[in-house]
């Protein structure tokens, strides 16, 4: 997968939560919660969907790396084992 | 058409699940009724046959009105009214407009999508045809109706009156206290994140739901403030049903119950919790959740204040709050430490408990808290 099918998938998960939501006013370095009202019933849910969208096994310890569209692109990139600059 | 909740005037009955005939069992859904906190699904407690429908799929009509006969193995009953008079063990009442019993392939399916859509339109899926497999009522129908359908009903505003009438009442006629206190989350915490780890993703559990139990665990302590204060007394609740207020999308909230929360092992706790917050977001939730708290929470620690004194939900007599979870300075035996702290709050109606018992309550849920492998 390549970043930005991976930000697809991201975008696209967080649409699920808050459907009023434009997916080209999300600040990339950002965190999902202060811009998008987002509490932690729907974090994890987001969690929940990249898992099942993207079959990567996320620790408890890394969802702060899944705070913000930049961190979670290069956190899944990394997951998933994404070609860098594609 | 029951109350489901003391903000709750009137409701339409959307659709129809159970014609004339069919048989029913305590706890099967029968009809849709919309109100101004979505689709409710509404529940029958009684077993026998469906007799006669009284309210016509479209209809609008005020709580205590009778829906429905229901011929019963017990006493008859009628849907859904506390104000219904009894009437004679198998003797359905006569029926006000008896309805011709419907084929079952006549019955609407709707997909979820295609609900939700029509919650917040306004759409009455009642007057939608549905395009779907097997005539089902699809997303776009709902939507093409919405177009043609004239001016929709303005949900959030209805759903801002009735709180507005709800929580006026209670300041007007309950008389609150307050009270905090501000509990060392370190053992719960450290005991999740370890139960967390082993887990597989989908079966991770949210401090809220630590939070939840230990307050139902602590009304078995303190049961005088679970429960409704009804006619000039109170009434002990017949479990202990936890209201969970939960906020909505594009404003308005609903605190639906979370049934006998003190007889549930966290994992199960945390599958209905989870369940519960996706249908109230949705829009499809039972009659039973809203008509039944014996109590109420309201976790506001995730908008990120300290403290969250609530308005008491008639005829109910107490609610709690909590504030977030964060690291904040704590004397402990070792000095002074930064540790996860919470303060949880507890509005009381003084005409049902005072302060002292509700101070016990308070140190029953940080006891509980202290000892989180027993929640």
């Amino acid at each position: 997968m390549t970043p930005d099918e991976i930000r697809k998938v991201i975008v696209e998960a967080l649409s699920k939560i808050a459907p009023e939501i434009n997916p080209a006013s999300i600040v990339p370095g950002v965190s999902f919660r202060d811009q998008l009202d987002i509490d932690s019933m729907d974090f994890l849910n987001f969690v929940l969907a990249l898992h099942g969208r993207l079959g990567v096994d996320i620790p408890e310890a890394d969802y702060p790396r899944l705070y913000t569209l930049d961190d979670a692109v290069a956190y899944l990139a990394s997951k998933t084992g994404s070609r860098p600059g594609t | 058409m029951p109350m489901l909740g003391a903000d709750m005037e009137a409701g339409t009955l959307v659709e129809w699940l159970k014609h004339p005939g069919d048989p029913v069992k305590r706890g099967d859904i029968v009809a849709v009724v919309d109100t101004q906190k979505g689709a409710i699904e509404i529940e029958v407690f009684e077993d026998g046959v469906l007799e006669t429908i009284v309210v016509q799929r479209g209809a609008k009509v005020p709580v205590g009105t009778i829906l429905a006969h229901i011929r019963g193995t017990g006493p008859a009953a009628a849907i859904v009214t506390p104000a219904a008079t009894p009437t004679p063990a198998g003797m359905p009442r006569p029926a006000v407009t008896p309805a011709a019993p419907a084929p079952p392939s006549a019955r609407a399916r709707v997909t979820p999508m295609a609900r939700k859509l029509a919650a917040d339109l306004g759409v009455d899926l009642a007057r939608v045809t549905g395009t779907g497999s097997g005539g089902a009522i699809t997303h776009d129908d709902v939507q093409r109706a919405a177009q043609a359908a004239p001016a929709p009903v303005d949900r959030a505003a209805a759903m801002r009156s009735a709180i507005a009438a709800a929580m006026a009442r209670s300041k007007r006629d309950v008389p609150h206290y307050y009270l905090s206190a501000t509990i060392d989350m370190s053992a719960a915490l450290a005991w999740l994140h370890a139960e967390n780890e082993k887990r597989s993703m989908t079966e991770r559990m949210l401090p809220a739901v630590l939070l939840i139990k230990a307050v139902a665990l602590a009304l078995r302590d303190v049961p005088e403030l679970n429960g409704h204060w009804v006619d000039g007394a109170f009434r002990k609740g017949p479990g202990i049903h936890i209201g969970c207020a939960i906020s909505l999308r594009g404003g308005g909230l609903v605190a639906p119950a979370l049934h006998d929360a003190d007889h549930s092992a966290l994992p199960a706790l945390m599958r209905n919790f989870q369940d519960l917050v996706a249908r109230a977001r949705a829009g499809a939730l039972r009659s039973s959740e809203l008509s039944d708290p014996t109590i109420t929470i309201s976790n506001l620690g995730d908008q990120g204040v300290d403290s969250a004194f609530a308005i008491i939900y008639p005829p109910q007599v107490a609610i709690v709050g909590f504030g977030r979870i964060s690291n904040r300075p704590w004397a402990g035996a070792g000095g002074i430490e930064a540790r996860p702290l919470v303060t949880a709050t507890l509005s009381g109606d003084h005409r049902a408990t005072d302060g002292h018992r509700g101070g016990m309550f308070l140190t029953a849920v940080d006891r509980w808290l202290q000892t989180p492998e027993k929640l």
